[in-house]
């Protein structure tokens, strides 16, 4: 290759090496493309039009089955979802981050925990989600998170495993516990229950009060009937506590919803004021006993998708946020500070300066990001377990599953290729009119 | 991590210009204090971005006896929990440890080779005049965007019948295919942006243009190959799909690990610290590497 040490070429031999040297800079290159991609897209194409088997012609039954069969139009939805939902989200969160860090002093550190995952691979990225997602709120952060929040919002007494005291009360949990007696206005209506965990009652809950009849009402009290020491099953005792913020409500006797609803007060009691004469029931509502949060399955056939989409805007936020924050601080400050002196708001700035000026790296970013999603494969192989792959389907995965996990059917692989290909042509059209526009 | 990775490696190292030295501190302090609440919500993002690589980091410090009755936090309260167990025992792992070697083997073989092949042809398109050569590299632009999965089946047949099935090269060869056109474009446009009177003076002089390949261009052009290589070295070492489609034994450390994974929930005390263990790799060289960015860079806005 050391051209220079050889003798001075005549003026033909010399014409022919300049045609050579470029041909030998090229030719690794073109060996790997034509054999590599150009060869393989080729023979992809061809091959889609033949069965499993490779030497029958089908025409055009594998595109028929990839539109017809169920695991693939899943996908094919899956995907369609992917493309409406997430391009234009990471490219929001980008924007957003990117305003945002120019605002305060640790931008660099910011941006720096924002674009790391985009060094994880989508494989381990969906590990990380996985471990994430666990569905047992003392093993998977999202749902420890949402347990927290849920345990907060909800009324701090609420009852998970409460029985009623005695057969007076009758019911379960889930449907409510209702008074066996009827119940007239003037009447009382005693409300005991047990097997209480002590975390369910405040500690300085005042005692019950007992209820005394009153004409035209009916009055009551839910309480703990229980005692240390025991007590006497069904009757009110000194020592034995209020359950407060517990739903009561007042049914006809002879069926039908509810007339009235309470909730009890501190010391358990309740009242039904003004009631008209008949017979009645007297019932806690099944709202009282709250079931424990145990967690939102995440990974089950009908979240799977979000959650692999939230894993994917997390590894992809970063690289969004970097490519606009590149474009903002390329947007001249004169013309910014110009629109503040105006008078305009930060929102109008944002609004009607910042976004257009940044519109042909915003459109760069989420047509990237249409691609990446069309091609999304690794990271719903690692978040999905295998009982959700089905729900949890793409086409890339589609292909890959249908060529070589199991079914082994290379020619509706290739026709499920050959989509995915069609599918990223106009981009491939676009970058290549802006080159040429370039030149 | 494809395409455009490039200019987001970049886009982090952009110096911040803070230019407001001049102003009295009480309009200073004043600021900070109406962006209180934007920092704080910037701090929460923050750690909501950092929190699921430190989970899964802390997860891999449980015992094994306990990583699947408790959350990663209680190592946070209890930080006598940690163990270094788990790491322990999948470095005495065989297929843990021999695929972490096949995975160096296949990043670092393929990077160089990708670099190599990509400045030549790089060059070639920058520099050297050629009948067809715009058409050529509209053909490189074109390949960009294509899926890797239009290759999948028939590279797959040819590896069988060659033998290369099942190999590490064959896995590098393939990577290094897919990342020319991404690697062609990117030293290509770095090469054109090399002053013409430098390459004008070398010809002049008489040098050939492998010594001008050589001894003028690859020095000058070493930023951009630093970013193709570290942008081809994560790309390899975090694929799955190539290593999974042409491998059987020969796995890479994303394949073995997916293989646990049909089990997960009962073997987590593995994956957890592999995972975390083929993830902390890559982590290092772009941290590492995202100041070389930032020298490079500065170097290279001076001038």
């Amino acid at each position: 290759m050391e051209a220079s040490a050889l003798p001075a070429a005549t003026g033909t031999g010399r014409r022919r090496r300049e045609r050579l040297v470029p041909l030998l800079f090229l030719a690794p290159a073109l060996v790997f493309l034509l054999v590599w991609l150009v060869y393989p897209t080729v023979r992809t194409v061809v091959r889609s039009f033949f069965g499993r088997s490779g030497s029958d012609f089908v025409g055009f039954d594998n595109y028929k089955s990839l539109f017809t069969t169920d695991t693939l139009t899943t996908a094919i939805k899956n995907n369609v979802l992917w493309v409406a939902v997430v391009p234009a989200f990471v490219t929001a969160i980008g924007l957003i981050f990117a305003v945002l860090t120019e605002r305060i002093r640790w931008s660099t550190a910011f941006k720096t925990v924002v674009f790391m995952p985009m060094a994880i691979s989508l494989f381990a990225a969906g590990v990380i989600w996985r471990v994430m997602d666990q569905t047992d709120p003392s093993l998977g952060t999202v749902n420890a998170t949402l347990k927290v929040a849920h345990d907060a919002l909800s009324s701090s007494g609420a009852l998970t495993t409460a029985q009623p005291s005695s057969p007076a009360l009758t019911g379960s949990p889930s449907s409510g516990f209702v008074l066996r007696a009827v119940v007239r206005p003037g009447g009382v209506a005693l409300m005991g229950l047990t097997a209480i965990p002590p975390g369910e009652v405040p500690a300085d809950a005042p005692d019950a009060a007992r209820p005394l009849p009153r004409a035209g009402a009916i009055d009551g009290v839910v309480w703990r009937d229980f005692k240390p020491g025991g007590g006497r099953p069904g009757v009110v005792e000194a020592g034995e506590q209020g359950l407060g913020g517990v739903d009561v409500e007042l049914r006809p006797a002879a069926g039908g919803s509810a007339v009235a609803s309470t909730t009890t007060a501190a010391n358990g009691s309740f009242s039904f004021g003004g009631v008209r004469p008949g017979d009645y029931r007297v019932a806690i509502a099944a709202s009282t006993f709250s079931a424990p949060f145990d967690g939102v399955n995440w990974l089950g056939p009908k979240l799977i998708t979000p959650a692999v989409m939230i894993a994917y805007v997390w590894v992809w936020a970063g690289f969004a946020m970097v490519i606009i924050a590149a474009g903002l601080s390329a947007i001249s400050r004169e013309v910014l500070e110009a629109a503040r002196t105006d008078g305009a708001t930060e929102w109008q700035v944002f609004r009607r300066v910042t976004v257009p000026l940044l519109a042909p790296v915003l459109s760069v970013v989420f047509i990237t990001m249409v691609i990446n999603v069309l091609k999304v494969f690794d990271i719903v192989l690692s978040v999905a377990p295998q009982s959700s792959q089905d729900d949890a389907n793409v086409i890339a995965l589609a292909m890959w599953r249908t060529s070589f996990g199991g079914v082994n059917d290379f020619g509706l692989g290739s026709a499920i290729a050959v989509f995915l290909f069609v599918l990223v042509l106009p981009v491939l059209a676009l970058n290549v009119r802006r080159f040429r526009r370039e030149q | 991590m494809e395409a455009s990775g490039q200019a987001a490696g970049q886009a982090v190292a952009l110096p911040r210009e803070r230019a407001r030295a001049g102003e009295p501190w009480a309009a200073r302090v004043g600021r900070a204090v109406a962006r209180g609440p934007l920092n704080i919500l910037l701090a929460v993002l923050a750690v909501m971005w950092l929190v699921p690589t430190l989970g899964l980091l802390l997860t891999s410090l449980l015992p094994a006896t306990s990583i699947t009755q408790e959350g990663w936090w209680n190592v946070v309260a209890h930080p006598s929990l940690a163990t270094w167990e788990n790491y322990r025992a999948i470095f005495n792992n065989s297929a843990i440890t021999s695929a972490l070697w096949t995975t160096v083997q296949i990043a670092v073989f393929n990077t160089v080779l990708l670099v190599v092949v990509a400045s030549l042809a790089g060059y070639a398109f920058a520099w050297l005049d050629f009948r067809g050569r715009d058409w050529l590299f509209v053909g490189v632009i074109a390949l960009l965007v294509v899926p890797l999965q239009v290759a999948l089946i028939p590279i797959f047949t040819i590896y069988q019948d060659t033998g290369l099935f099942d190999t590490v090269l064959g896995l590098v060869l393939f990577h290094v295919a897919f990342g020319l056109p991404f690697g062609i474009f990117l030293m290509r446009n770095f090469f054109i942006g090399i002053p013409r009177d430098i390459m004008e003076s070398a010809r002049i002089d008489g040098a050939s243009e492998w010594r001008i390949f050589t001894r003028l261009i690859l020095p000058l052009g070493l930023p951009a190959i630093a970013s193709l290589a570290i942008f081809q070295f994560l790309w390899t070492w975090n694929d799955l799909i190539v290593a999974l489609t042409f491998g059987r034994n020969t796995q890479p450390l994303t394949v073995a690990i997916f293989s646990q994974t049909r089990q997960f929930g009962s073997n987590i005390e593995l994956i957890a610290p592999a995972s975390f263990l083929s993830l902390a790799i890559p982590l290092v060289v772009f941290l590492a590497f995202q100041r070389f960015f930032v020298q490079g860079l500065l170097a290279g806005s001076v001038k």
